[in-house]
């Protein structure tokens, strides 16, 4: 009976793993306004049923809570995985009120702003707990080297978690994505435009290699 | 009369973090920020140890007494030694500055050089 039960199991996991599709929970982090949640919403514009993750704004730190779609399926050079995508808030060591206040906010409303910003950055923390992969969204047209980004990547770094770097905002006329690839070699990059969608089937491409 | 405004900072050797658990550093550099010093490690902090840092550091910011911290340090080298990957020993961290928000600037920053500015309060 053992021995059956345990063929049994072992014939399911076999025919689950050549029949069923790659799935992969992978976060998207970066600093505020790297363009984050324009690559969620892109993704889910030309994968999903359309909905969308929220809106985007100029204004730093306009998604203050993690969101997760399940069930992403991006099929890529003949492969196919399935996503769960978590668009976790702006990561940052400082959250200051007044910087919202120069956007316009009141008073009330920035220090509002800044509190839920502050919670959103430990959301976002907290999620790296249960991912199994990163896509690092880079603004293109700043320095690579805040420290964000440097603790995001060591941190998965000292996981072994997947990540992919995202050169985002190569449409405007300052991107660099080639001083985000000087600064972190080591990892994959693709440069794209959330916003335009240029060169987003490179990094579906990408995204299926990597996280598969 | 040139009034002199100083600020106090704080090199702490490699030795010292060593004996000390996550939670000691931790609670060390953000004691030693939120009293307006600039604090250099010598050895750094572990990846894991910067992330809990910044969670930290967003628990404690306070509207107009506390905004965060400027942290700066190298990005991690490539790859540990062969025995690091082998033993699984963690990369260790690299010469860290950390300062209030309000008053440490990074001016420049690349792989080998951080420029920072310290703006004195009044």
């Amino acid at each position: 009976m053992g021995i059956f039960s345990s063929l049994k199991e072992s014939l399911g996991t076999w025919i689950n793993r050549i029949f069923k599709k790659k799935r992969a929970k992978i976060g998207l982090y970066g600093p505020p306004n790297a363009g984050k949640t324009t690559l969620a919403n892109r993704i889910l514009h030309d994968w999903s049923d359309g909905e969308s993750f929220g809106a985007a704004s100029p204004i730093p730190h306009e998604t203050r809570r993690a969101m997760r779609k399940e069930g992403v399926v991006i099929n890529a050079n003949g492969s196919s995985i399935e996503l769960d995508i978590v668009d976790t808030p702006g990561m940052a060591t400082k959250v200051d009120f007044k910087e919202f206040m120069a956007f316009g906010l009141s008073e009330a409303e920035s220090k509002k702003r800044a509190k839920e910003a502050t919670e959103g950055v430990i959301e976002a923390i907290k999620w790296l707990d249960d991912l199994d992969g990163v896509l690092l969204v880079m603004d293109s047209t700043e320095d690579p080297y805040t420290q964000v980004n440097v603790v995001v990547i060591g941190n998965m770094e000292a996981r072994k978690l997947p990540l992919l770097i995202v050169a985002n905002k190569m449409d405007l006329p300052n991107a660099s994505p080639a001083r985000i690839k000087a600064a972190f070699p080591q990892h994959a990059m693709v440069p794209i435009s959330a916003l335009e969608g240029s060169n987003i089937d490179n990094l579906y491409q990408a995204i299926a290699a990597h996280f598969g | 009369m040139i009034l002199m405004r100083e600020v106090q900072m704080d090199l702490i050797s490699g030795e010292k973090l060593e004996k000390m658990t996550s939670m000691e550093k931790i609670r060390l550099i953000l004691d030693k920020v939120k009293n307006g010093k600039i604090v250099v490690l010598e050895s750094g902090l572990t990846s894991d140890e910067e992330v809990r840092l910044i969670e930290m550091t967003m628990s404690e910011i306070r509207v107009d007494e506390f905004s965060g911290i400027e942290i700066e340090s190298y990005p991690s080298k490539k790859e540990g030694s062969f025995l690091d990957r082998i033993f699984g020993r963690a990369l260790k961290g690299r010469m860290t500055v950390i300062g209030p928000a309000n008053q440490l600037r990074t001016i420049e920053k690349d792989k080998y050089q951080i420029s920072t500015k310290v703006s004195v309060g009044d």
